[in-house]
C-alpha cells in the first residue's frame, strides 16, 4: 500500500503547474473566453512537446509509455488553470478509440491530431448516428449534441449504428465535412456543439462487439478525468477564496479571522481532500484496470463535481459583490464546475447507480 | 503508487484475521464500551491475548518492547479489528499517547517502569487534560501541580476521562505557575490513580452508560520521578501527546465506519424496499466511507514519508464523525417508531445506540469547532479567529 506519487510524478505536476502559470495566468482568462475560437490554439504544439498528449501512448508510436495517473495529474492542474483547449476531449474522451490505430497515436503524441467524441444527446435512446459501407469507407448520417471541443478538433470518434450494431468510427475534417454549429455554452472556455453528418466519409475503429467494451471504457476514462478536471477548479477555487479573505478588511479585521467565513473555507478544504483522495484513486484504478475502476470513477466524479460546485460558491460569497461581477474570474471556475456536474449524468443520477450497485433493486 | 497491500501486509493481514476469529471472546464481538464489570475482566485478558501475540506496539520501537512495524501495519491492524468488530486493547490512552509521550520525553528510568506494563496491560492508563474550565482552550487547565518538598502535590478537577474508573495511571496536564505566559506555566505529571486523595466519579452518557469520568485531586501528593520534561514545560510534552491522538486513528474510524455501511446497507436492503431518497442518502455514504478510506491512505503515505501526521488527521476525524451522525441518524429514520423502544438486542437497540452515541463523536478528540479552527489557520493560513 503506497498511496503516494513518485518523485517524477511530482515533477510532472510542478513542470504542468509552472508552465500553465505562465502560459495561461489566470489574467488571460477572459480573454481566451471571449475569443472567436475560444482557446489558444498556438499552445496545442508546446502541451505535446511537454509530453502530455502523448504520455499513456506506448514509446513505439511516439508517447511516453505512461499510464493514467501521469495523465490525471496534467488533467488536474489543467482544471486549475482552467485550461480552454481540447486535451480532456482528445486524451480522455478519444483515446481510447483512436489506440485501435497506431497511426493516429502517433499523430495524437506528437500534437498533429486533436479529436472529440461525437455521441448522441442524453436523451436519445442508442446512437442518433447510422453508418453504411460504401465501398472500402463508410458514410455517416445522424446527429451528435453538446459535443465538447466540436468547433476545433480535426476528427471525431463517433458510435454510430451500422449492420452489425454500434461501432466506432472516425470522421476526420479532411475528409468529411459534417455541419457544425459551437453552441452559445454556458462555460466559455470549453465550448459545446451540435454535429450534422451528412453521409460524411468515415473509418471504422472498432468493430461492434470491440467497440461496446470501449465505449464503456471511453466513459470510465472521462469520468475519472472530469473528476481530477473538478479538483484542479476546487483548489483553485479555495485558493482564491482565502486570497480574499487574508486581505478584505471589514470591522477592523480580515474577514477570514471570522468564523463564519473561515469554518466555510475549511469545509471547502475539508471536501476538496476527500474528492483529490477520490480522484487519485479512479485514476489508479483505471491506470490498473482494477476491477474496482466503475465504482471508484463513478463515485469520484459524483463526489467531486458538487465538491467543485460547492467550492465556487462558497468563495463567490466571500467575495461578496464582486465575487457576482463578471470581471472577477470566480464564475468561469465556476460554470466549468456546474459543467462538470452535468456531464453524463448528475451527481445524484451516479449514486443512483451506485445505490443499485450496493442495494440492487 | 500502487494501492494494493504488498507481499508483507497480505501475509500480516491474513495471520491476523485467522488469529482474530480464533481468538476474539465470544462476549466481545460487537461489544459497546467497557462500562460493566464482566465487559471489563474480559477486556483485560483479550487485552493480554493481543499483547501476547505481538499485537501491542506495533509501531513502538523494538527496544522498548514494540514489534517497530513501520505505521501501515498499525494501518491494517485497526482495519482488521474494526472488520471483526473486536474491541481494541483495554490500554489504548498508554499505547496511543502516554506511551510514544513517554518514548519521547522521559527518561531511561520512567520508560523502564511504564513501558512494559503499557504493553502488557498491566497497567491501563488514563488522560487528565479536560478540566470543566478548559475543554477546547486546554493551555487554560487550572488544576494545580505545586512544588512541594521533594515532589508536587495535585489539586483540582478533571472530565472527560474515558478509562479513569479502572486506570492505574493518568497523563495529567496542570499548572504550576499563574503568571506570565499561560503556556509556560503547565508541568506534564504522571499520576497513580490509586494514590490516596484521587477520586473517579464515572458520568452517566446519553446513552445510558458510562465510559467516562470525572476525577477529582485533593492533595494529592506526586514523587518527582513522576515529572515528564520540564516544571513549566509541560504545554510541549502535551503536544506530543495530542499529536499521537491523531496519527493513524483515522483507520479505526474508517474501519468502524465501514462496519456500519454494511450493517446500513444490509437494513435499507430489508426494509427500504425502493425509497429514492433512502436509497441516494445510502450510496453517499458509501461514497464518503470511500473518500475516507483513501483520504487514510494518503495520511498513512506522509506519516511514513514525513513521521508526523498532516492535516489529514484533521480531515477525516471531522468528516467521519459527520458521516457516522448521518448514517446512524438514518438507519433510526428506516427503522422507525420502534426505534425508539430501548429494550431488546436486535437491529432496533444496536442502532438507537449507535444513534446518540454518535453525538459524542464531533465532541470527543478535537470538537468539530476546533477542528474547523486548526484547518483554518495552520493548513489554510487565515489570521487567528482569537
Amino acid at each position: 500500500m503506497d498511496f503516494s506519487f513518485s518523485p517524477e510524478q511530482d515533477q510532472l505536476r510542478a513542470q504542468a503547474r509552472s508552465f500553465l502559470e505562465k502560459r495561461f495566468p489566470v489574467a488571460r482568462l477572459a480573454e481566451i473566453a471571449a475569443s472567436k475560437d475560444g482557446w489558444d490554439r498556438a499552445a496545442w504544439p508546446e502541451l505535446a512537446r511537454l509530453g502530455w498528449t502523448g504520455a499513456s501512448i506506448p514509446e513505439a508510436q511516439g508517447g511516453a509509455g505512461l499510464s493514467f495517473v501521469e495523465e490525471a495529474i496534467v488533467l488536474e492542474e489543467l482544471g486549475r488553470a482552467l485550461y480552454a483547449g481540447p486535451y480532456f476531449s482528445t486524451v480522455a474522451l478519444a483515446l481510447p478509440a483512436l489506440a485501435c490505430a497506431p497511426d493516429l497515436l502517433e499523430r495524437v503524441a506528437s500534437g498533429a491530431l486533436t479529436a472529440t467524441l461525437a455521441s448522441p444527446a442524453a436523451n436519445a435512446s442508442g446512437p442518433a448516428v447510422d453508418a453504411r459501407r460504401d465501398g472500402d469507407r463508410w458514410l455517416l448520417r445522424g446527429e451528435a449534441d453538446l459535443v465538447p471541443d466540436a468547433g476545433w478538433v480535426e476528427a471525431f470518434v463517433v458510435p454510430a449504428r451500422g449492420p452489425d450494431g454500434v461501432g466506432l468510427y472516425l470522421a476526420e475534417r479532411h475528409d468529411a465535412r459534417p455541419g457544425i454549429r459551437v453552441l452559445d455554452t454556458v462555460d466559455a472556455t470549453r465550448r459545446l456543439g451540435r454535429v450534422t453528418f451528412d453521409d460524411d466519409a468515415a473509418r471504422l475503429l472498432a468493430a461492434p462487439p470491440a467497440a461496446v467494451k470501449i465505449i464503456a471504457a471511453t466513459r470510465r476514462r472521462a469520468l475519472a478525468a472530469l473528476a481530477c478536471e473538478a479538483v484542479g477548479i476546487a483548489s483553485q477555487a479555495l485558493v482564491l477564496g482565502v486570497e480574499h479573505a487574508k486581505s478584505r478588511e471589514q470591522f477592523g479585521r480580515p474577514i477570514g479571522a471570522y468564523q463564519a467565513v473561515s469554518h466555510k473555507l475549511a469545509d471547502t478544504y475539508v471536501e476538496l481532500e476527500l474528492a483529490r483522495s477520490l480522484a487519485y484513486w479512479a485514476a489508479w484504478c483505471i491506470a490498473e484496470d482494477d476491477a474496482e475502476a466503475e465504482h471508484a470513477v463513478i463515485a469520484a466524479k459524483a463526489y467531486a463535481a458538487e465538491a467543485a460546485v460547492a467550492a465556487c460558491e462558497r468563495s463567490i460569497q466571500v467575495y461578496g459583490g464582486m465575487g457576482f461581477t463578471w470581471d472577477h474570474p470566480l464564475h468561469r471556475y465556476y460554470k466549468r464546475a456546474l459543467w462538470i456536474e452535468s456531464f453524463d449524468r448528475s451527481s445524484a443520477g451516479h449514486r443512483a447507480e451506485i445505490a443499485h450497485a450496493i442495494l440492487g433493486g | 503508487m500502487d494501492l494494493r497491500d504488498g507481499p508483507e501486509e497480505t501475509a500480516f493481514r491474513a495471520t491476523l484475521r485467522t488469529w482474530l476469529e480464533a481468538n476474539i471472546p465470544a462476549g466481545l464481538r460487537g461489544f459497546r464500551g467497557w462500562s460493566g464489570p464482566a465487559a471489563l475482566a474480559l477486556g483485560r485478558d483479550w487485552s493480554k491475548r493481543l499483547a501476547h501475540a505481538g499485537y501491542a506496539g506495533l509501531t513502538w520501537p523494538k527496544e522498548y518492547g514494540g514489534a517497530g512495524r513501520p505505521w501501515r501495519y498499525q494501518a491494517v491492524y485497526l482495519e482488521e479489528l474494526a472488520r471483526a468488530e473486536a474491541p481494541q486493547h483495554l490500554g489504548v490512552i498508554g499505547l496511543g499517547m502516554a506511551g510514544p509521550t513517554i518514548i519521547a520525553h522521559g527518561r531511561p528510568d520512567q520508560k523502564a517502569r511504564y513501558l512494559a506494563k503499557i504493553l502488557s496491560a498491566d497497567e491501563i492508563w488514563c488522560q487528565g487534560f479536560s478540566e470543566p474550565g478548559s475543554g477546547s482552550d486546554l493551555a487554560s487547565v487550572r488544576t494545580r501541580v505545586e512544588p512541594v518538598g521533594d515532589g508536587f502535590v495535585v489539586n483540582g478537577q478533571k472530565v472527560w476521562s474515558s478509562y479513569a474508573h479502572i486506570a492505574d495511571r493518568c497523563i495529567l496536564l496542570g499548572r504550576s505557575a499563574s503568571a506570565g505566559d499561560k503556556h509556560e506555566g503547565l508541568t506534564y505529571l504522571i499520576v497513580d490513580m490509586k494514590a490516596p486523595g484521587v477520586e473517579v466519579r464515572p458520568l452517566r452518557q446519553i446513552t445510558g452508560e458510562a465510559e467516562f469520568n470525572e476525577i477529582f485531586f485533593t492533595d494529592v501528593a506526586v514523587p518527582k520521578e513522576n515529572l515528564l520534561g520540564d516544571v513549566g514545560g509541560g504545554w510541549r510534552v502535551a503536544m506530543t501527546t495530542l499529536s499521537h491522538e491523531r496519527g493513524t486513528f483515522g483507520f479505526a474510524l474508517a474501519g468502524a465506519l465501514d462496519v456500519a455501511v454494511r450493517k446500513l446497507v444490509a437494513l435499507a436492503r430489508e426494509r427500504a424496499g425502493n425509497d429514492p431518497l433512502v436509497r441516494d442518502r445510502v450510496a453517499r455514504e458509501w461514497i464518503d466511507l470511500q473518500a475516507l478510506r483513501y483520504t487514510n491512505y494518503r495520511a498513512l503515505a506522509r506519516l511514513e514519508r514525513t513521521g508526523t501526521p498532516g492535516p489529514e488527521g484533521s480531515v477525516a476525524k471531522l468528516r467521519w464523525s459527520e458521516a457516522n451522525q448521518r448514517l446512524t441518524k438514518l438507519a433510526i429514520e428506516i427503522i422507525g417508531r420502534e426505534a425508539q423502544v430501548a429494550e431488546g438486542d436486535g437491529a432496533a437497540a444496536y442502532w438507537r445506540h449507535q444513534q446518540l452515541r454518535s453525538r459524542g463523536n464531533t465532541i470527543e478528540a478535537g470538537t468539530s469547532e476546533i477542528l474547523r479552527n486548526i484547518i483554518a489557520e495552520r493548513v489554510l493560513g487565515l489570521p487567528r479567529s482569537r
